[in-house]
């Protein structure tokens, strides 16, 4: 199976539709990881997500609360770990990501890495002069191939 | 009649804190582990999030708090503290204390939203009076409260993305200016005007409020002014990002009081420090001579525990209750705590 997928997007809504869909095809837990700059579409895509998984609550960033939680078909547990760089300890919320109940999604993953699971869904996004995005999905895991399958075909 | 203590606790997301309250009226004392030298040490954005730190600073602030107010355990009438929104293991720490302390001494727990902490902030400079507007302008929040009597909140607007103090930290970060960005950016943009174009934001609801494509704006116009070989004026950029940013603020508080009518505006949070935003609200609420405002000094708006002391107490006075049963509440609702009252 292919185990790593690009897309493109020209617009909020386009950017919105694709994390809807892959919200839609998740049906078991699963975390996702998205790396990129400073104003790239993270909790843009994360929105979308949230409203494929059936959440109706207004998605906001949890830059400052680092989580926020959401209740839908699946659940939803958004971290962004922009704030901790440099703490490298008891975050309080270490099972979140060790045993997700629904969906967690992770924003700036790398300044919580040793916290990090080792299967998961590794979302790039790049932004050019344009404002067209690029998006590099890696699927590590045999779940997480089999749902980059179902989300981009 | 005998004095009535409160104590109250804070700890949803980088502070630790404790305050006491006597009859509603005169804060004893009020503890605030800051850590701001351990953010602007790491040159950027760590936070007091790690439980561990809060489990350190807890102990400390309450006896802190006893000992300056000059207060004994036994005389404090009722234990409030915040109960969410905020960061799950940093809300854990103050609400065990506060369950640890209520079981151990037998008093009432009182627990209280922190939102509801930050308007009723404004009691300390001023009586509230109903109905009123509120601003709540902070690193996690951006929101149009209005509330036509004690503890009745309504949400009439809020940000869809960002934060409006997330979107100052992010945006210094892309300028260069380093960590807390709010009081640089104000500082820089007076040297500067707001020349670069930037977008005027659309919400569906009129009163809601959005920042997120005015950062990514803000880093596009960067990356352009580098491709074009320009030179950045980088106070004009910070100029054009507080006005744009402040100016769309400034217009929902205009149209929120047009709609609401309110006898009373309150400003709160930690943005409501910004110079210019002060200003365009001085302004905007001179306009209307019949409605009184109240612009918060900075201790007021900042977290701390006195605000959920001013807010504990009122919530004591309606008969609000905790039990040792009440779990911190990361996700809590301002709305749905105003009707939990009604059931109380």
């Amino acid at each position: 199976m292919e185990k790593k997928k690009t897309f493109t997007t020209r617009s909020k809504e386009e950017t919105l539709r694709y994390g809807e869909r892959l919200g839609e095809n998740i049906h078991r837990p699963v975390t996702v990881l998205m790396y990129g700059d400073l104003g790239a579409g993270k909790t843009t895509f994360t929105q979308g997500l949230a409203k494929g998984l059936g959440i109706t609550r207004v998605i906001t960033s949890p830059t400052f609360t680092i989580m926020k939680m959401y209740r839908g078909r699946v659940p939803l547990v958004h971290i962004d770990a922009y704030r901790l760089e440099g703490v490298s300890q008891d975050l309080g919320f270490e099972e979140y990501l060790e045993e997700p109940d629904g969906v967690t999604v992770v924003e700036w993953p790398m300044f919580i890495e040793e916290y990090l699971p080792e299967n998961a869904l590794e979302i790039t996004v790049t932004a050019d002069e344009e404002g067209t995005r690029t998006w590099s999905v890696n699927a590590k895991g045999e779940a997480e191939e089999h749902l980059l399958k179902e989300w981009l075909g | 009649m005998n004095d009535e203590i409160i104590l109250a606790i804070e700890s949803s997301c980088d502070e630790t804190a404790c305050a006491i309250l006597k009859n509603g009226e005169e804060l004893l004392s009020n503890i605030v582990s800051s850590q701001i030298n351990v953010h602007t040490e790491f040159g950027g954005v760590v936070p007091e999030v790690a439980s561990r730190l809060h489990v350190e600073n807890i102990s400390y602030v309450i006896s802190s708090a006893l000992k300056e107010a000059n207060v004994r355990m036994e005389d404090v009438d009722a234990i409030t503290y915040t109960q969410g929104p905020g960061l799950i293991g940093s809300l854990h720490v103050g609400v065990l204390a506060a369950k640890t302390l209520g079981y151990v001494y037998h008093k009432p727990l009182v627990p209280v939203h922190h939102l509801a902490g930050h308007i009723y902030a404004n009691e300390y400079i001023a009586p509230l009076r109903f109905p009123l507007l509120a601003l709540v302008v902070s690193g996690g929040h951006t929101e149009l409260v209005v509330m036509e009597d004690d503890f009745r909140f309504e949400i009439v607007g809020t940000t869809h993305d960002d934060a409006i103090g997330e979107a100052y930290d992010k945006v210094a970060r892309v300028l260069g200016l380093g960590y807390p960005g709010g009081p640089k950016i104000d500082k820089l943009a007076k040297e500067g005007k707001p020349v670069y174009p930037l977008p005027k934001v659309h919400t569906e609801n009129p009163l809601d409020f959005s920042f997120s494509g005015l950062k990514s704006a803000v880093i596009q116009s960067l990356g352009r002014i580098e491709r074009k070989g320009e030179v950045l004026n980088t106070a004009d950029m910070a100029c054009s990002f507080q006005e744009a940013a402040l100016l769309e603020i400034r217009d929902r508080i205009r149209e929120a009081i047009e709609i609401y009518q309110p006898k009373h505006f309150v400003a709160a949070g930690g943005v409501a420090a910004n110079s210019r935003l002060r200003e365009l609200i001085r302004e905007e609420c001179e306009k209307h001579a019949e409605m009184t405002y109240t612009i918060p000094p900075m201790w007021c708006c900042t977290d701390n525990a006195a605000m959920i002391a001013k807010a504990g107490w009122h919530a004591y006075k309606l008969g609000v209750r905790g039990d040792l049963f009440d779990g911190p509440d990361p996700g809590l609702e301002l709305e749905s705590y105003d009707a939990g009252k009604e059931n109380a």
